[in-house]
This record gives structure tokens, sequence and C-alpha cells, in this order.
């Protein structure tokens, strides 16, 4: 086996030196009836070119010939090259958390950048050098406001990302807490009406996303207005942040958490992602995850250590303030690497662009007869379309032109089955956002016979 | 020249005569490359005006993001956010990484993380197009290549353990463990009673107890015996009625395997409880036995430990978890299903389904480089692999048990555990050692862990390292144990060849500073 | 080193009692245990203390150690300045760096704690373990 580093003859004086005559006798503590008798079954040894060949062929098989218009929640953005080139040195991706300080200097520094970059961004004052993914980080922010305010009731936006309200339920079920879920606006936002009704005396927090899952950006202001107004924490998450390149971060928030993968971070059909989470400064100790703080070495150097631990639960085990370890440590790295390659003008001209390329799909796919775009608020690079019928068979007919035409909206909310979500980034060409029109157009003209008729 | 000197690990120290050896060391400071052991922060190298990405034109007519937006929603810029050139960024990164120590850099004995080898072409395969780039919202037809990896890594990892079914989701260890509770209770609750209390050994990892509390179960510790495992007479006292079920590392924190754990199984199952394993080290199993045959209902796996992907400087890691056909109604949603027609499917149909426990699939790329690490060995790779990595690890502690104490004298599994007991006589603690051990090349063992041992010194060295960097290493760990009896505040002091020594950590935790501000 | 008006407990707490109102900190052999401090929490002027339960925590780098009350009663006073530099902790646990007063609900209490030279005798007796 190619990655093993003794010999036979290393092997057999090595087992002499334990005193043993027989590698088995190492394992003569497991009893004998539960020793595995005869081989697993399983593919392999393969050699390199063999896995790269088993390998290409699944990806191969894949939808890598396509555009493709689909965001709610995972974001196609460009990786600049340098990305990969810094990540694939051993000393970062092969080290471990930096629970030794002295030769772990480079990861701290690089998460102390990273915790800083989500603080200019998010406006917060602290954060953390990342959760698992956006969906937890939701779901850390709310367990977090229960701790903070000692209630056990939240108030969550429908147009939270329904794969986190699924995350959040998950983990709050068990733990006497109630979920409340709010609607939307006719300008796609979050329905102040519906939100001052659901408040109570009890309600921890409230938790909305912006942009929202519609890629509707909300106003944070008010909504915090209503939330402090009962001393409840406003929790904003944020799924697509390459928006907080142009879109004033949500200051009036207690705590802003979400998913960072459009940072540098492959889509990779769903992970790794990135999870963050910002807060104020009083609420630091109540916060989740690993941070890393910046102090002096025994000779006055500047260097920088995992710190607060005690918060962790390596230390206060079930009373800590999460079950989370391993984060996302490398994500987090290739964010930090991302967003120093864009920096300020970069980031900005970026962001502009999504906004530009995503305002002109809106536009063209609205001069097809039928189609239209439902909520009046403004958005970043991803939007609704409202469709003649029922989406699936247009998306058919766009994926016979190999176009993905994004997310048909039915999939989670029933009353939108004739709405799409479309998310168009600048990874996506003028060309192919005027084709996607063209076929919608000769679709609903008639002129596309595929797939069936419409009903 | 004697032993000690011969692997001491500072040049000119000791036996040279101080001056000489202070002035070339003053000699070789000034004329170290400043700049590349001292690299400021991004936003300090950074000046107006730079940029490390240039776009391609703007394809689409040019917007007004003020007017789009509106005042109250449109941002000028990010404050303080850097400004630097590409060269500049690869420069920087490279020197950050130069401070770091990695598996790629040498022996990683970090007991309970395995730190083996993370082989090159699992990183090639993760990131070939289509699979790095397919969303994960895309119609199934379209990304059959992905279901399928996802299919044949959860049969690979069900043959491994035994067990019937494989959920992908959980997004490391940690959350395994919830998932896996979460699924003793859905079980339990279906029979009538979700019962109150979890048992957690206490030479359990902080996760366990974290994670039973987060389920909503009160933690119940139970003590271990003299051989550091878990006594059955305590197990029987502790298991009440309203006990859900025990979780259990196997091998345990002390790298000893749980001789009686079929014992320990039917008592829990003949209460009416469920058996969790802790798979962190299952490392030490893989080809050798199947934690189905103990009597376990569902268990957790540590991608990013037992198989080979990488730690990422502390992630991304990836919790599969495996369970019983009793268990399999309530996984996670969804789960990945192979139809008739040989395509693969997500299935969301699952009534009984404790939800989700993150968004989409879970960890994708990791669970690729897993099955790639699988396919690379086969069954008999897979054997060798587990062999090497006990062999290892008795190699050490046979080498090294005449001048550490060993609190449990009996062969280990793929780690060993000592304490510091005779170096603490003379002051120095298990982190002292381990900050020792860097001067002479090595990333230290786990420190101060599992909590049994006072003053642990968890060595795990993984199949990864050969006789002739074991033999350094042991020798390393003798010469500090010299080093201890002769002059015990040098090796507090320590690192002393490390680009910063010792750091105050009282001082971060007591003012914490976790961002940088402009001057 | 263990002032004699104190009196300890097996938790490495001491308390001073003067007329109804004691005043509780930690003893030197904890502080010396704990390591470097830096985080103190404490309950609020008003909270009620029960005498063997946690009334607070005190934080090292890498410990929490939750501090028990010797007593019933109920909070008169936190000390603020610990709570700012709780490096004081490590300092001058028997003095400056006392964490609460309690007004005691029945003084017959502390006649069970341990006196200085008792506490004395029962860290020797710690340590040799």
């Amino acid at each position: 086996m190619r990655y093993l580093p003794n010999s036979p003859a290393e092997r057999a004086a090595m087992l002499e030196a334990t005193g043993h005559q027989a590698i088995e006798e190492l394992f003569a503590q497991i009893p004998e009836e539960l020793r595995l008798r005869g081989r697993l079954n399983l593919p392999g040894p393969l050699s390199e070119p063999e896995i790269l060949a088993f390998f290409r062929q699944a990806a191969s098989e894949s939808s890598r010939e396509y555009v493709s218009l689909l965001g709610a929640g995972a974001y196609a953005h460009y990786r600049p090259v340098s990305i990969d080139a810094l990540l694939s040195r051993g000393e970062f991706f092969t080290a471990y958390t930096p629970y030794q300080a002295e030769i772990a200097q480079g990861t701290l520094q690089a998460m102390f950048e990273f915790q800083t970059l989500m603080t200019q961004l998010t406006g917060q004052e602290v954060a953390n050098a990342s959760l698992y993914d956006g969906s937890t980080a939701a779901t850390e922010a709310v367990l977090m406001a229960l701790r903070i305010t000692r209630r056990e009731r939240v108030v969550v936006a429908r147009t939270l990302h329904p794969e986190y309200r699924e995350v959040l339920r998950t983990y709050v079920r068990h733990q006497g807490v109630e979920v409340k879920e709010i609607g939307y606006a006719a300008s796609g936002r979050v329905n102040l009406d519906q939100l001052q009704a659901a408040l109570e005396r009890e309600t921890a927090a409230v938790v909305i996303q912006s942009p929202n899952f519609f890629g509707t950006l909300e106003d944070a202001a008010p909504i915090a207005e209503i939330a402090h107004r009962s001393n409840s924490l406003l929790i904003v998450a944020i799924t697509e942040p390459l928006s907080l390149g142009i879109v004033r971060p949500p200051a009036e928030a207690d705590i802003v958490c979400g998913e960072a993968q459009s940072f540098g971070v492959p889509v990779a059909f769903g992970g790794p992602y990135l999870g963050f989470l910002a807060t104020r400064e009083k609420f630091l100790r109540q916060m989740p995850g690993r941070l890393v703080g910046q102090t002096r070495d025994s000779k006055g150097r500047r260097g920088f250590v995992l710190t607060l631990a005690t918060r962790e639960q390596h230390i206060r085990r079930e009373k800590a303030t999460s079950n989370i370890c391993t984060n996302q440590s490398l994500c987090a790295l290739a964010a930090t690497i991302y967003l120093s390659l864009l920096g300020k003008r970069g980031l900005k001209a970026l962001a502009e662009h999504n906004l530009a390329k995503a305002h002109y799909a809106a536009q063209q796919l609205c001069t097809v007869p039928g189609m239209a775009t439902p909520f009046g608020a403004p958005y970043f690079n991803e939007f609704v379309v409202q469709v003649p019928a029922e989406g699936e068979e247009l998306l058919a007919a766009l994926r016979a032109e190999k176009v993905i035409g994004g997310l048909n909206l039915r999939k989670f909310y029933p009353e939108l089955a004739n709405h799409l979500l479309v998310c168009v980034t600048e990874t996506v060409s003028k060309a192919a956002i005027d084709r996607t029109a063209e076929v919608c157009r000769r679709y609903y003209s008639g002129g596309l016979p595929f797939p069936a008729c419409r009903g | 020249m004697d032993d000690r000197r011969r692997h001491s690990a500072l040049p000119g120290e000791p036996g040279q005569a101080p001056s000489v050896a202070k002035d070339m060391e003053n000699r070789i400071r000034q004329a170290r490359p400043h700049v590349t052991r001292n690299e400021d922060l991004i936003f300090e190298v950074s000046s107006p005006g730079k940029s490390g990405v240039e776009l391609p034109p703007l394809d689409v007519p040019t917007v007004c993001a003020e007017e789009l937006l509106g005042k109250g929603l449109h941002r000028a810029d990010v404050e303080g956010f850097p400004e630097v050139s590409e060269l500049e960024v690869i420069r920087h990164f490279t020197r950050l990484s130069t401070w770091n120590y990695g598996v790629d850099t040498g022996l990683y004995p970090l007991g309970s993380c395995t730190m083996k080898y993370n082989p090159r072409i699992n990183e090639v395969v993760a990131s070939l197009e289509g699979l790095a780039t397919d969303h994960p919202y895309t119609p199934e037809s379209l990304t059959q290549g992905c279901l399928r990896i996802l299919h044949e890594a959860a049969r690979c990892l069900a043959e491994i353990t035994g067990m019937d079914a494989v959920s992908l989701q959980p997004a490391a260890g940690a959350q395994g463990e919830l998932t896996g509770i979460l699924l003793i209770r859905a079980c339990l609750a279906d029979r009538g009673n979700p019962r109150k209390h979890i048992l957690v050994p206490d030479s359990a990892h902080g996760t366990n107890p974290a994670s039973a509390t987060i389920s909503g179960y009160e933690v119940r510790n139970i003590k271990s015996n003299a051989r550091g495992c878990v006594d059955l007479a305590e197990l029987d006292r502790a298991l009440t009625e309203d006990v859900a079920g025990l979780m259990l590392t196997n091998p345990n924190t002390l790298g000893i395997f749980e001789t009686q754990i079929r014992e320990i199984s039917s008592l829990v199952h003949a209460r009416g409880g469920l058996v969790y394993m802790d798979g962190a080290n299952m490392n030490a199993l893989v080809g050798v036995a199947r934690p189905a045959d103990f009597g376990v209902d569902v268990l957790h796996l540590n991608l990013h430990k037992t198989f080979s992907t990488p730690h990422g400087g502390g992630g991304p890691g990836s919790g599969p978890v495996a369970v019983k056909r009793g268990l399999e109604p309530y996984l996670p949603v969804p789960t990945i299903e192979q139809s008739t027609d040989g395509s693969y499917r997500l299935d969301y149909d699952r009534p009984k389904s404790i939800g989700r426990v993150r968004a989409f699939y879970g960890n994708f790329g990791v669970v690729v480089r897993a099955l790639a690490y699988i396919l690379a060995n086969g069954p008999e790779g897979l054997r060798q692999t587990t062999e090497d990595a006990v062999l290892n690890a008795n190699y050490v502690m046979s080498r090294l048990q005449d001048v550490y104490e060993l609190p449990y004298d009996q062969a280990c599994m793929h780690e060993c555990v000592f304490s510091d007991r005779r170096q603490a006589a003379r002051g120095v603690r298990t982190m002292d050692i381990a900050k020792r051990l860097i001067d002479y090349g090595f990333h230290p063992y786990t420190t101060a862990f599992p909590l049994i041992v006072s003053g642990a010194l968890m060595i795990e060295p993984t199949e990864s390292a050969s006789q002739a960097e074991l033999d350094n290493f042991i020798e390393a760990m003798r010469s500090i144990a010299a080093e201890i009896e002769e002059d015990p505040p040098f090796v507090l002091k320590a690192p002393h060849t490390t680009r910063i020594s010792r750091l105050d950590e009282a001082t971060a935790a007591r003012k914490p500073l976790l961002r940088w501000k402009p001057e | 080193m263990y002032p004699q008006e104190f009196l300890y407990t097996k938790e490495h707490e001491w308390i001073r009692v003067d007329e109804s109102i004691g005043t509780i900190g930690i003893t030197e052999y904890a502080q010396k245990e704990l390591g470097d401090v830096v985080f103190v929490e404490l309950p609020k002027v008003g909270d009620h203390v029960t005498a063997g339960e946690s009334f607070g925590t005190v934080e090292s780098v890498k410990a929490v150690s939750e501090i028990y009350s010797p007593v019933n009663g109920e909070v008169t006073a936190a000390n603020p300045k610990v709570q700012a530099n709780p490096e004081m902790l490590n300092a001058d646990p028997h003095g400056e760096a006392w964490l609460i007063r309690v007004r005691l609900s029945d003084r017959r209490e502390i006649e069970s704690l341990m006196s200085a030279d008792e506490y004395e005798a029962y860290i020797r007796q710690e340590k040799a373990h």
C-alpha cells in the first residue's frame, strides 16, 4: 500500500521490540468472537490512474455543460486560481486545530484576519472563526439568543431558507422551544403586521434573512425596532454575503450569521461550506465556536491564540455554549484569501456586476409575455419570476437547451407553484441570459413542442 | 558525544561557552530576512488603490446601485477592507503557512485526532469540474455522478462498520453525535418513552455530553474501573428506567478496547436503552472488527480522522452516522436511494425522520476524498493500515514506559496514554513536555486528555509514521525526560526555537482582542 | 498564610463573619490550583445563595470552577473590582479580591465550617493525594 511508510522488515523489527510474536497478539484485547473473519466487501485497491478514471467518470455525469441559474443558499462565483494554490500548501491543509500556538501561527493569524473581515462586512463587533454552514450558524444564533434572554420562544420569517428552518426545528425540538413562523408581504419582505402580532413578552429572538430566500433585501431597521420593543434580539441570516459589498449591513441586528460559501468556497454539491456568526461584544461569552485572540509572547512579540475556550465543549462539557469542535477552518482560510484578493475595490465591483447581471436578466425575462417579477422590493443577484403555468414544464424546456433555469419554488412554498427563484451571478454571460429569455419566449409562444402540452 | 547532546534541539546548547553562543545568536539575528519572519496582518500591508483581481468587462448595461437599492440600503464601501495586489496575497499567505506545522511537515502524534497522511489524489478528484461545481439543487437526472459517489461512500462505510444504513449529512463528529442521540430519542419516543438520561463515561470527549444535552437529555457520568474501562457493576447501578442510552467510545480514549462491550450492550438493551458508539477511534478497528458485531445501535465516523481527509487547520470534517435497521426510519432527510432502473435519487418521503441536521446533503467534498482513500486501499490496504497504526502505538508505548508512567499498563490499540506523574514531581507538566517536543521538530501529542489521567500524554502515531521517524520521536521523548531530571526551568521555558515563544493566554482571555482595528 | 479569623470549606472557599454579614472568597490554595484567573461570574445583589450550592464561577484559561456558598443568605454586595480585574484573585485572594457579601440566614450554620488550622491540615492531606 503506497501510503504506508514501513517495510515488512521494519514491521517485523518493531513487532519484536514490543515483545510480540505475531501482529494478531496486539489485537488480543478484542474478544475472538468480535473479530472480523474474512475480508471486507469493498472495491479496490486502485492505483492513482484508476482512481482518477473513476471520479472523472462521475464528474462527467454532471451538469457541468449547463448554464445554471441556481442560487438559493449556494452561489457559483468565479474562484481566482490563487486560492487553491495557497490552500494546497500542506502546512495549511494538513494541520490540525491550532491548539499549539507556537507552531500554528499561520492558521491563527489567518483566522484572526477572517474574524476581522467578517466584522467589517457585517458591521458587528466580534465574529467567530467559523461554524459548519449557514443553517447551523442560524441555529446556533437562536440557541445563543435563548441563553442571553433566558426565554423560550422564537419568531422566524418564512423567507428564511427553508432548509435552515428545518435544521432549527431539529435542534430546538427537544428543548421546549416554540418556533413561530411569519409570512411575507406583497413586496417580498417580512410582513411587519404579522411580526408585530407574533411577538410576545417571552420571545427571545426574531430571525430574518437578507437578502431573503426570494432574493429580496430586507430593511432591518423597522424590524429591529419592533423586536427590541419587546426586548427580543434580532438575528439576521445572510446566505449571499457578497451583497455586503454594496448593501448596508444590518447594523441594528444583535447577531448576524449565515453562509460565506460565496467567498471562494466551491459549490461542491452542498458542502463543505462556511458558517459564520458575528455579534456585539457584550454577548461575547455566549458565542458558540472557536475564537482567535491577539496577545504577546514572553518576549513581547505579537502572536495569536485560541481564546475564551472555557465556553467550549472540551472544558465546559454539558454546559458548553455549543457542541461544535471541528469547524470549517480551511474554508475560512479560502474566504480570507478570496476577500484579500478582491479587496475593497474588487468586492464592490464584483457586487455591482452581480447586481447588474441579475437586473438585466430580470428585465429580459419580463419581456416574455406572462412572465413577471411579483415582488417589488430591491434585490441583489437573485429574484423571483412568476411564470404563466406550473414552473416545472418550463424548467424541462430550458434543460433541453442546456439551461438549469432556477429553482421551482413549489418545492418549499406550495402557494408559489408557478414561481421560479432565479440567481444570476457574474459567471452567467449576457449571451446565456439572452438565450434563456429566448427559450422562455419560444416556449410560451408555442414555438417549442417540448415537453408535453401545457395545462 | 553522549546520547542527549546528539539530540539536543538547540545548536550550541548546552556545553558551548555562553558568550560565543550569544554572539553567534546576535549575528544570526542581524542577518535574518526580517520580513518573512514578521509578516504583518493583511490590513497592515494594505494601501489604497490596489486590488488582487481584475474583473472581465461587464457585458450587460451598468446600473446605478444607489438608485436600485435606495439610499437607505446602499453601502459606499467596506471600511478597513484590505487593498493588496495578487503577489502580496500569495506572499502573505505563503509566509503564514511556513509558521504552521502539518502532517506533511512531520510526525503529528496528536492523540484521538488520527493525523494521518492526506493523499494528494483526494484533493485532485474533489476539485474536478462537475464534482466541485454541481449545485445541490441540480435536477437529479443531471447530477447522477455526485449522487452515485454519495451512495457508494455510504455503502462502503456501512460495510466497514457492519451497520445497515448510513447518513452522510452530519458536518463533523460532534454533529454526528447529536444526530445519533436524536435517532435514539426518536426511536425510544416511538416505542412510547424517550426517557431522560444519557450515560457517558468519565473518559469521554467533551463533545459527548455537550451533544447529549442539545438532544434534550440530562447527562449522567459513569466512573471507569481500574482498567480504564466501563465498570459493569457501576453501569448496572446507573441503568435505571430513565436511561435512554450509553455513549461509548471504543477503543476508549485511553486507547483500550472495551473487552466487555458485548456484555455492556446486552445490559443496556435489557434495560430498554440503546448503545451509541463514538467512532473517533475507528482507525484501530477498520478491517479487523465491526461495531455492528459489538451490539452497537448507532455510531458516527470521523472522515477527517479514519478516512484521511485533511484536518485543514480545524475542519472541514465530516461525521457520517451508521445505524442498525431499527433506527433507519429516523435518519435525517434526505437519504440517497438507488431506483430499480439503477439511477440515484434523493428520498424526502421519510415521515419518521428526525429532520435535517444541516442544509443540503453533508460535506460532499469531504466524502469524495474519503471514498478515494477507501478505493486506494481496498480491503487489504485498510486492514494493513489498521495493523500498522496499532503496531506503531504499541512500539512507542513499549519504548517509553520506562521513563514515563503508564497509568493503565496493558497493550494498547491505536494510541497510548502516559501520565506526567514522574516529571510533575520535578515541576514539569505534560504541556511543558509538549512545548519542548516542538524544539525537537515534532508536533506535540494531546495534552491533559483524557481527564481521568492526571497530566495525560496521549500519543497516536497513526500508520503514517515510519520506524525511523518513531525512533527519532522516542529518542526526543527520552531526551526530554533526561533534561527534566537535570534542568527543569529550561524545559519550562520551551519552546526555544520557534518564531514566537509561549504566549500570554491569560491576558488574551482577560482583555479579548478579537479583530484588527486601525490605529 | 490562612487568616485565623476566617472559616473554610472543603471546596476551598473562606468566609469572614461580622455580625450578620459574611464576606466570602476563595482561598490561596484554590487560586494556586486554578492558575491565572481570567474571568469571574458573581450573583447580583438581592440574589439568594444556598449553603453547599454554586453561586458563581471562576475561570482560568483552561478551566471553569464553580464557587460554592458556605452559608444560606442574601447577597448584599458583589465585588465589582474583582469582576473588572480578575487577576486580583491571584494576587490577593484573602483580601482585596473577596467575591460577595451575604446577609446570613442563620449564624449557627458557620459552626460546621473548618478553622484555619483544620483547613491547613485538610489541604496538607489533599496535596498528599
